[in-house]
């Protein structure tokens, strides 16, 4: 046998010792950075003697946590202190041009937060309600997962799907109109997808039999849906109001599980809504990754021809999955009405079909990844009404609003680079 | 088992692709579809596969007519095609590559990838092939992703073969290999049909050539008819197979790169300390197997890429920093290796390709306006010297064959006055009249005292241009040797092994 049957190439072999790759200063930096404005700024600002109070359980609860006071100033150079060795560990890992075990961002993450925590709320006699902070978030999250699991069925499959926040607004919106008239939650949880996969339906036609470029198409059916339900928001809605009263989904919450202190309460105290979506996240993980189904919709969204010439229907599979990812968005639309019991408002989606997509990226086109994404922009968003309801600002309500879309910028951001798209999406295949 | 195509027609628009191609093949043949690029030979592949549909014609197994409409039909009925642009999924592993389309199910259609590894195992062993059914394709090299479409077609159950240029990606060695793979499939009663425009490989493995030219069977032959028969039908003229060069005369060095390295996007070097110096009057010719950084190394010449670290120099002038206008303009020629996306706009007619890169210099540009009379005359003088066959002077560059279309990127650099020329894979896709012409062209220069880089996946091309020829692997120079070193070494080399090695084991 001669040398080239080597059957894997060991990419490190040939060239340790030679050329060096650059070194990525990147995260020390940002590291570097966020810990002088903790050692710099929230140290010496919070007040000596001050206080913060955090509450850790809700009323009703099995077992109570008391609510816990940590003195300000200690507790934040105390960690203000691991922050610093956060950083220098950071500082190591690059300069042997190695990559940080995911451990370090989010310890670094977790307790910056804190830290943040701690020193708004340093001399405050209000209570922080850590439980609700967090199921907050997880409630918010819940249309980016949705949104992001559209995207991600879209764009494996080769479709790129701008047209999320249409088909959450749709959703929402006719969730709304059927649940009040059936009088039932459920029913407007059924209707829902119908909406989503109708706008799913329409891109599939543009996009895969016309070629019609899909970023314009899903732009276009945006601004279509907006305009189409604030019509009929305005006109139909108005009227009768009556079609805009959905009742709300019950909460369920799981016996044992949701005894669980903090956690139980924020993940298995939910309505059927929230319960879907974990289902949905780990049924899509295992099919996209294990399936029939995913290795060919995948398939499709790396290498159209390949499928092609092993008989594979490439724009069947991807005009099915685009509806299908329709119907998904359609039905995290339903979160924003019948979920809640909320009537439906105009532009009740204020764009987080579009985060949604920032969710998709920075998930890696992963169920699984996307889940902790989202509730990096849900707690972002919960954090910043509930700062705002507790009436604490250290800036602007304004400025507090942008959190959640600054958190999108920094966040893809930083990982745009290191992930891989699908290598044909957004290409039309002609055969 | 039998197979027949009978008057197969496949027309697109006005242009008749395959006019009325008939041949037979048997169990155990070894059928040679010898051409030139654009004669058909794909077109026709892609008729049998299912991928295209002929206007006329009928295909026959075993004397029953087929009705093809898809690939999955052609499949059904036991055909297996290798294309040359390999239908595998980078991100999959073997396995999933084998079994895409045909994936053996438990509940809920899940994949049974314990089936998919031993059906991937079974046919690998049959063969000596050494595949593991884990690994990602995209980590393989181009030799063992073909024996993965080998054994994706065989665990359909092919009976029918199609290799569609097997070996314009393979070293030597490797190709080597596959003519043992091909004959191993023959024994065992498959029939083959393998397209090339290789005559060695035709004289090696087959048993009968049919020769296609402009969409025609010109002939049936023999393999055992001489290289320049083969050659003249399938080009229609006597061809010349070498390249006259004048002996080297000077010993000046003009163009030094001196620690080349790049980081590519995977933060894997694409250079690694390349370093290399090319005399007047020199072609240097750089080989290696695709993707072992020669894309990189003639865009980091050219200043598309900013090199990690490293030097050029040309001269006493240092071209490491210098923007590709500046880099133009200060007289480097440069012939890309994708002619349709770096060398010329497809819907700009030919006068404005042929003036591209000089379009804001006197005497095309005049203030803010073209100056049309001189860059229409330019064209006419350049389509005159360098042969190049439009259907009118104004013809879109579109319109033109891969060769023509290749000679206006040719005459378009060539007609500055050069310091130095960089051609990249000059004559890929060109047909055998119009290398022998562009590498004539190359020569010239040369002949001029013109320091040349010729990269080239090809070797007979290294080899007919080279004085001196430099063999890339994972983005190292392996070693410099003379322009008459023979192919083994050469292929040794290009697998990795550096040159006194390679010469020991040639």
């Amino acid at each position: 046998m001669s040398e080239n049957n080597v059957a894997v190439v060991d990419k490190d072999a040939d060239y340790k010792g030679d050329v060096l790759v650059p070194i990525q200063w990147k995260s020390p930096i940002a590291y570097g950075a966020l810990t002088v404005l903790a050692a710099a700024i929230f140290v010496p600002f919070a007040g000596a003697g001050s206080i913060t109070n955090f509450s850790f359980s809700q009323a009703g609860d099995l077992i109570e946590i008391p609510n816990v006071a940590i003195p300000s100033q200690p507790a934040l150079i105390a960690i203000a202190v691991v922050l610093a060795g956060l950083c220098a560990l950071s500082l190591k890992f690059a300069l042997d041009r190695k990559k940080a075990p995911i451990l370090v961002p989010l310890a670094f993450g977790l307790l910056f937060v804190t830290a943040l925590l701690i020193f708004v709320l340093a001399g405050n006699p209000a209570t922080l309600p850590v439980t609700s902070l967090l199921s907050g978030a997880l409630f918010l999250s819940t249309p980016l997962v949705f949104g992001s699991m559209t995207g991600l069925i879209c764009e494996r499959v080769g479709i790129i799907n701008i047209a999320i926040e249409g088909q959450l607004l749709a959703g929402a919106f006719l969730a709304a109109v059927v649940g009040s008239v059936a009088a039932n939650p459920y029913a407007g949880l059924l209707a829902a997808p119908l909406a989503g996969a109708l706008f799913g339906l329409v891109l599939a036609v543009f996009a895969i039999r016309y070629f019609v470029d899909q970023i314009i198409v899903g732009t276009i059916l945006n601004v279509f849906i907006l305009g189409l339900t604030n019509y009929l928001y305005s006109t139909v809605l108005t009227q009768n109001q009556g079609l805009n009263f959905p009742p709300p989904l019950p909460t369920y919450e799981i016996p044992i599980l949701g005894q669980i202190p903090v956690l139980g309460p924020v993940l298995f105290k939910q309505n059927v809504v929230v319960y879907i979506m974990y289902a949905l996240v780990i049924v899509l993980q295992i099919l996209i990754f294990k399936s029939r189904w995913g290795l060919r919709l995948r398939a499709c969204g790396e290498h159209p021809e390949a499928a092609d010439t092993v008989g594979i229907k490439v724009n069947r599979t991807r005009f099915r999955n685009t509806i299908l990812g329709g119907a998904v968005a359609g039905l995290g639309g339903a979160f924003y009405t019948v979920a809640a019991g909320l009537s439906f408002n105009q532009n009740m989606t204020s764009g987080q079909g579009f985060i949604a997509l920032a969710v998709m990226i920075m998930g890696k086109w992963t169920p699984k990844n996307a889940i902790f994404a989202a509730l990096v922009f849900g707690f972002a968003n919960n954090l910043q009404i509930t700062l705002t309801a507790m009436q604490i600002s250290i800036v602007p309500a304004q400025f507090m609003l942008m959190l959640p879309y600054l958190v999108t910028i920094v966040a893809v951001a930083g990982v745009i680079g290191t992930v891989r798209a699908p290598a044909q999406e957004g290409v039309p295949y002609k055969n | 088992m039998k197979l027949e195509l009978r008057g197969i027609t496949k027309r697109f628009g006005d242009f008749t692709a395959n006019d009325k191609i008939s041949f037979t093949v048997h169990s155990g043949e070894i059928h040679a579809l010898l051409g030139e690029n654009g004669a058909g030979k794909s077109t026709l592949m892609n008729v049998l596969y299912g991928l295209l549909h002929a206007e006329e014609g009928e295909i026959l197994i075993d004397d029953v007519p087929q009705h093809f409409s898809n690939p999955g039909d052609s499949m059904a009925a036991g055909i297996g095609m290798v294309h040359q642009h390999f239908m595998l999924v980078p991100v999959f592993t073997v396995a999933q590559n084998v079994v895409l389309g045909n994936e053996p199910t438990s509940a809920g259609g899940i994949i049974d990838l314990g089936k998919a590894r031993e059906k991937v195992k079974e046919i690998s062993d049959r063969f000596g092939f050494e595949v593991d059914p884990d690994a990602l394709v995209e980590d393989l090299p181009v030799g063992v992703q073909q024996r993965v479409e080998i054994i994706k077609a065989l665990s359909r159950d092919a009976e029918i073969l199609i290799l569609d240029e097997p070996s314009a990606v393979l070293t030597p060695q490797e190709t080597d290999e596959l003519m043992k793979t091909m004959l191993q499939l023959k024994n065992e009663g498959k029939i083959i049909i393998f397209i090339t425009h290789k005559l060695r490989e035709i004289k090696e493995v087959a048993d009968v050539v049919t020769v296609i030219r402009r969409g025609k069977v010109v002939d049936t032959v023999s393999p055992k008819e001489t290289q320049e028969k083969l050659a003249e039908l399938m080009v229609g003229r006597a061809v010349l197979l070498n390249v006259h060069k004048e002996p080297q005369k000077y010993d000046e060095v003009l163009l030094k790169v001196e620690n080349l390295s790049l980081i590519g996007e995977k933060g894997v070097p694409a250079l690694n300390n390349v370093s290399f110096e090319v005399k007047k009057g020199e072609i240097l010719s750089i080989a290696g197997v695709q993707g072992n950084g020669q894309t990189e190394l003639a865009e980091v010449l050219l200043g598309l890429t900013k090199p990690t670290s490293g030097e050029v120099t040309l001269g006493n002038i240092d071209l490491t920093h210098k923007s590709v206008k500046q880099t133009l303009s200060t007289g480097v020629g440069y012939i890309p290796e994708d002619r349709n996306t770096d060398g010329l706009v497809g819907d700009f007619t030919l006068p404005e390709n042929l003036v591209l890169d000089q379009s804001d210099v006197s005497p095309f540009a005049k203030w803010l306006n073209l100056n049309l009379p001189a860059i229409n005359s330019n064209a006419i003088n350049l389509i005159k010297q360098f042969d190049i066959r439009a259907g009118s002077a104004h013809s879109t560059a579109s319109q033109l064959s891969g060769g023509n279309q290749q000679k206006v990127v040719v005459a378009r650099e060539l007609s500055r006055d050069l310091k130095l020329l960089v051609a990249a894979q000059p004559t890929r896709g060109v047909d055998v009249g119009s290398i022998e012409f562009i590498h004539q062209q190359i020569v010239n220069e040369r002949d001029k005292g013109i320091p040349v880089v010729v990269i080239s996946t090809e070797l007979d091309e290294v080899s007919a241009l080279a004085d001196r020829i430099a063999v890339m692997f994972h983005g190292k120079i392996i070693g410099i040797v003379p322009g008459d070193t023979d192919r083994n070494t050469l292929g040794l080399m290009m697998a990795g092994i550096p040159p006194e090695q390679a010469r020991k084991e040639a």
